[in-house]
C-alpha cells in the first residue's frame, strides 16, 4: 500500500471496489468519472473501462493462443505446447459428454472458452492487489479494478448469453409449444382440464422463478466467490504498511490465501463451465 | 455494483469468443486428438498382433526343436543300433573266417600228416627191409618180399 499514509482504510478499500468508469457526465460531455458520487450519476449509459480491458485481454489472449496451437495441431507428436492445449480441450470433451446428452456442437467450445476465459479473469487476482494499480495510478489512472470477475456486469454477461443460448435452444429443439409447455405444465399436473387451467399460473410462477434463478444464481456464484476472495486480499494488503510485525504477518496470509486461492479461481471457473454445459443439457432435454 | 452498458458488451465479446472459439480452435484440436487417438489404438491393436505372432512362433520354433531332438535321438538310437549289429556281424564273420582258416589248417596239417606218413611208410619200408637185410645178413629180394613190407607199413 503504497499511500497508507495519506488515506484511511475505509478509503483505501473503497477506491480498490471502484471501477475505472467512462460515460456521460452531468453536464453533457463523455469521459472518465473521478469520483464515486460522478459514476453514480452517470448511470446506465457508463461502462467499466478496466472490466473491459482485462476481460477482453484475457480472452483475446485465450482465443489468441488456441487458435495459434490449433493452426498448428498435428496428429503426429505433440509440442509441449500443444499437448498443454490438448489436456483442456479432452478435459472439456470429457466433462462434456458425460454431462450433456444432447446433439449440438456449440456446447464443447462453448464450454472450453468459458472454462479458460473464467480462469484467467480469476486468475488476475493472484496478482499482488496493489501492483497493477499502483503502476496505472504513476499513470494518471486512478481508479482500476484488475479482476474482470468480481464485477457482476462480466458475470451476467456471461451467464446471460447462456441463458439466451438456453431458451433460444429450448425453443429450438422442443419447440414453442413444447418449451411453453414445460413452464406450465409441472410441477402440478392434471388430466382434467380445469385444474390444468387452474394450475397454469402457479406453475408458471414457479418454473419461472427457477428459470430466472439459474442466470442469477450462475453469475453471483462466480461474482461472489471472485469478490469475497478479492476482498480478502484487500484487507491482508491494509496490514503492509503498519508495524513490521504486521507487515511480515500479512506477507505470510497473503501467501497463505493466494495459494488457497489457486484452487477457488479453478474451481469457480470449472464449476461456471460445468453448470453451463448442465443448463444446455437441460435444454435439449425432453422431461 | 453498478450494472451498466458494460453488461452488454461483455454478452457481445463473450458471443465472439465463443463463436472464435467454435470457428478456430475446437474442431482443429479435437480432430487432431481423436486422430492421434485413432493412430494409437491402431499402434497397440498392430503390437499386440506382432506380439502374438512373437509368441506363436516361439512356440513353433519349439516344436520343431523337439522333434528335432526326437529325431535325433531316434537316428543315434538306431546308428547304436547298427553299431551293434555290424560289431555282431562282423564278429561272426570274424569267427566264421577263423575257423574256415583253422579248418584249413588243420586240412593242411592233416596232408602234410599224410604225407609225411606217406614218406615214413616208404622209409619205414626200406627201413625194415635194410634191418632185415642186416639181421638176416643176407640177399633178401626186396620185390620179393615188398608184398610183406607194404602190409608192414600200412600198419604204421
Amino acid at each position: 500500500m503504497a499511500t497508507a499514509g495519506t488515506v484511511t482504510s475505509s478509503e483505501y478499500i473503497r477506491h480498490h471496489l471502484t471501477n475505472l468508469t467512462f460515460g456521460p457526465k452531468a453536464d453533457g460531455s463523455w469521459g472518465i468519472a473521478h469520483s464515486a458520487e460522478e459514476i453514480a450519476e452517470m448511470g446506465f449509459w457508463a461502462m467499466h473501462l478496466d472490466s473491459m480491458f482485462w476481460s477482453i485481454a484475457t480472452g483475446a489472449l485465450f482465443i489468441w493462443f488456441f487458435s495459434r496451437m490449433a493452426k498448428k495441431a498435428t496428429s503426429g507428436v505433440p509440442s509441449t505446447a500443444q499437448g498443454f492445449v490438448e489436456m483442456i480441450v479432452g478435459f472439456i470433451d470429457d466433462n462434456v459428454q458425460s454431462s450433456f446428452n444432447g446433439k449440438n456442437d456449440i456446447v464443447a467450445p462453448l464450454a472450453l472458452t468459458i472454462f479458460c476465459w473464467v480462469f484467467m479473469m480469476n486468475f488476475m487476482d493472484l496478482i499482488p492487489v496493489d501492483l497493477i494499480p499502483w503502476i496505472l495510478d504513476k499513470m494518471g489512472i486512478h481508479y482500476q479494478k484488475v479482476v474482470p470477475s468480481t464485477d457482476p456486469n462480466v458475470t451476467f454477461g456471461m451467464s446471460i448469453g447462456v441463458f439466451l443460448l438456453m431458451i433460444y435452444y429450448s425453443i429450438k429443439v422442443k419447440g414453442p409449444g413444447g418449451f411453453a409447455s414445460e413452464l406450465t405444465m409441472h410441477p402440478f399436473e392434471s388430466n382434467n382440464i380445469v385444474l390444468k387451467i387452474l394450475f397454469l399460473p402457479i406453475n408458471l410462477f414457479l418454473e419461472g422463478v427457477g428459470l430466472i434463478a439459474k442466470p442469477v444464481s450462475h453469475s453471483l456464484r462466480l461474482f461472489g466467490n471472485m469478490y469475497a476472495g478479492e476482498m480478502i486480499f484487500i484487507l491482508i494488503s491494509l496490514m503492509f504498511g503498519s508495524s513490521i510485525i504486521l507487515s511480515i504477518s500479512g506477507g505470510a496470509l497473503q501467501f497463505v490465501w493466494a495459494v488457497f486461492h489457486i484452487l477457488v479461481i479453478t474451481l469457480q471457473a470449472f464449476i461456471f463451465m460445468v453448470l453451463t454445459v448442465v443448463y444446455m443439457d437441460m435444454a435439449h432435454s425432453h422431461h | 455494483m453498478n450494472i451498466n452498458v458494460t453488461l452488454l458488451w461483455q454478452m457481445v465479446f463473450f458471443v465472439i469468443f465463443v463463436w472464435f472459439s467454435k470457428k478456430f480452435v475446437w474442431g482443429f484440436i479435437i480432430d487432431a486428438i481423436n486422430e492421434r487417438k485413432t493412430t494409437i489404438a491402431d499402434g497397440l491393436a498392430a503390437a499386440e498382433k506382432g506380439q502374438r505372432a512373437e509368441e506363436e512362433g516361439l512356440k513353433t520354433a519349439e516344436q520343431h526343436i523337439a522333434d528335432a531332438k526326437s529325431q535325433a535321438s531316434e537316428i543315434i538310437s538306431k546308428a547304436e543300433k547298427h553299431g551293434t549289429e555290424l560289431v555282431e556281424e562282423s564278429r561272426t564273420k570274424a569267427r566264421t573266417e577263423g575257423e574256415r582258416i583253422v579248418a584249413a589248417a588243420q586240412e593242411e596239417i592233416q596232408t602234410e600228416l599224410n604225407k609225411a606218413r606217406e614218406s615214413l611208410r616208404a622209409q619205414v619200408g626200406e627201413l625194415a627191409v635194410d634191418g632185415a637185410r642186416q639181421i638176416l645178413r643176407r640177399e633178401v629180394d626186396a620185390s620179393a618180399h615188398a608184398d610183406l613190407l607194404n602190409q608192414l607199413a600200412a600198419k604204421l
